[in-house]
């Protein structure tokens, strides 16, 4: 479980990314928390500095998309998945649940 | 619509062929390239291919073994076209064969620009994958002396990329400055600094005269300046700028001006063909950038299909380049007189987003290592460019 940050430092719209290896990004959007891997799946870019746009997230150098949901690549350039993480808010604070390997979404 | 031929295998034929199946098109798709590889995407191999980030040349493929099936098309790589007839319906291919089709995609791309004169052994160009490896295998070395002819992006991002693994790297420009075609000077001298700030030498109003080779193997010994000058190298790289591969398309009725002329929806002046990509002059514009070709890809497709131009491409240019751990993102359409001005950050901390004006508007706008706000800044540029 890693701390990320209190859930009042990251409104609705924002983003943030915690350098973990790989480094995975936090999004509030929707009224909701997600984790994905940070890194564009097509080209090294950070998906935190992407446009967020509902459930999706927009790659800030090709404009690649994925849905943050199921981390799955809507949108070319990229084809891979980003992988999925939970995130659970305890005392304010956010937290990220590092998903295995084997949890690499579809 | 039955049978279509995409001429060209790299990012914009690849792309075409995507476009015409999602548009649905269920003919019979012959992908003609000249390489003998599947479509890879090429940013990579003056960056990360080179340093050893990218190691596995799967990375770079474009397409999966799934979507090369889902695409159903013949591929004939390692097969390069000749010619195409009068009608633009037959394109003539090495070897004597020929391939009759209703239309024609044309994506053959460009050749870099080479030095007069032979190219001894260590002496490089980069744009393909053979291209890279063969670099790749001469900068393998314990540290040696690289020249690189060119200070565009090409040339900075192979100096960035030879510098990080420890050679000795010099960079020679003919023009005062590099990138001030690109940027504009202030803006272009920001950026050239990036080589000073990693110990890359930066030579500039200098022309290179000749090569010198020798030894066994004659393998490059050094570059002779225009002033007479030589500089010892190992390792020379040439980024010059491109041509685009027309010549094969000399006989044929299509009009030829550094590209193949089309109009702005892709469209040649004959309706079976259209052209995408660095070998396409679209409505004036040649744009050698990696967004331009998957966009106008999929406006050509569509055209194709239509038989006559019903789309257009009015995409915002944008290009990348990554050098010196310094990403750079541009978008928009600069004219000279235009005058940057920065909006947040400093060029000291080589980290700054910058607009340029023309009569209170933004024309243009670059940032260093600001990926967000660019981004941001970027679709409310093509907004306004599209409204316009």
């Amino acid at each position: 479980m890693i701390p990320v940050c209190p859930l009042a430092d990251l409104p609705t719209g924002e983003s943030v990314r915690i350098d973990t290896a790989p480094p995975i990004a936090v999004f509030h959007t929707d009224g909701r928390l997600y984790a994905i891997d940070d890194t564009c799946t097509h080209q090294d870019a950070s998906l935190s500095d992407g446009w967020l746009e509902g459930c999706l997230v927009e790659c800030p150098l090709h404009a690649a998309a994925f849905d943050l949901r199921t981390g799955a690549a809507t949108c070319l350039p990229a084809r891979r998945a980003v992988r999925t993480h939970p995130v659970t808010v305890q005392d304010g604070m956010i937290y990220v649940h590092h998903a295995a390997e084997e949890g690499t979404a579809a | 619509m039955k049978s279509v031929a995409v001429i060209g295998a790299s990012l914009a034929g690849l792309y075409a062929a995507r476009a015409l199946r999602s548009q649905g098109f269920e003919g019979r798709l012959v992908i003609v390239g000249d390489e003998c590889h599947r479509p890879y995407d090429r940013p990579p191999l003056s960056k990360g291919f080179l340093t050893g980030a990218t190691t596995d040349q799967g990375q770079l493929a474009l397409a999966d073994a799934e979507e090369i099936a889902e695409l159903d098309a013949e591929w004939l790589l390692g097969t390069r076209a000749t010619g195409l007839d009068t009608g633009g319906r037959t394109v003539l291919l090495d070897g004597g064969r020929s391939l009759t089709t209703d239309g024609v995609v044309l994506a053959t791309g460009a050749t870099p620009r080479r030095l007069p004169g032979p190219m001894p052994a260590g002496a490089h160009t980069l744009r393909t994958l053979d291209d890279a490896q063969a670099l790749r295998a001469d900068l393998s070395s314990p540290p040696v002396r690289v020249v690189v002819i060119g200070g565009g992006f090409i040339g900075a991002e192979v100096a960035s990329s030879c510098a990080a693994l420890g050679h000795d790297v010099t960079v020679v420009e003919a023009a005062p400055l590099p990138l001030v075609p690109q940027l504009g000077h202030a803006m272009a001298e920001i950026c050239s600094a990036l080589h000073a700030d990693h110990g890359v030498t930066l030579l500039t109003e200098t022309g290179v005269a000749r090569l010198h080779s020798g030894g066994a193997g004659n393998r490059v010994t050094g570059v002779e300046l225009s002033d007479g000058r030589v500089l010892p190298a190992e390792v020379v790289v040439t980024g010059i700028g491109v041509r685009p591969n027309t010549d094969w398309l000399a006989d044929s009725p299509l009009p030829l001006d550094d590209g193949v002329l089309c109009d702005a929806g892709c469209v040649t002046p004959l309706p079976a063909v259209v052209a995408v990509g660095d070998v396409a002059r679209v409505n004036g514009v040649r744009a050698e950038h990696w967004t331009s070709a998957t966009e106008q890809a999929a406006v050509a497709a569509r055209n194709l299909l239509a038989g006559s131009t019903v789309a257009t491409h009015h995409g915002l240019p944008y290009f990348w380049s990554d050098q010196y751990g310094v990403r750079l993102q541009f978008a928009g359409r600069r004219l000279p007189t235009d005058t940057p001005r920065i909006l947040e950050g400093s060029p000291d901390d080589r980290s700054f987003l910058a607009c340029y004006e023309r009569d209170g508007h933004t024309s243009a706008i670059l940032a260093l290592n600001r990926p967000r706000p660019f981004m941001r800044l970027r679709r409310e540029l093509a907004t306004q460019a599209f409204a316009a």
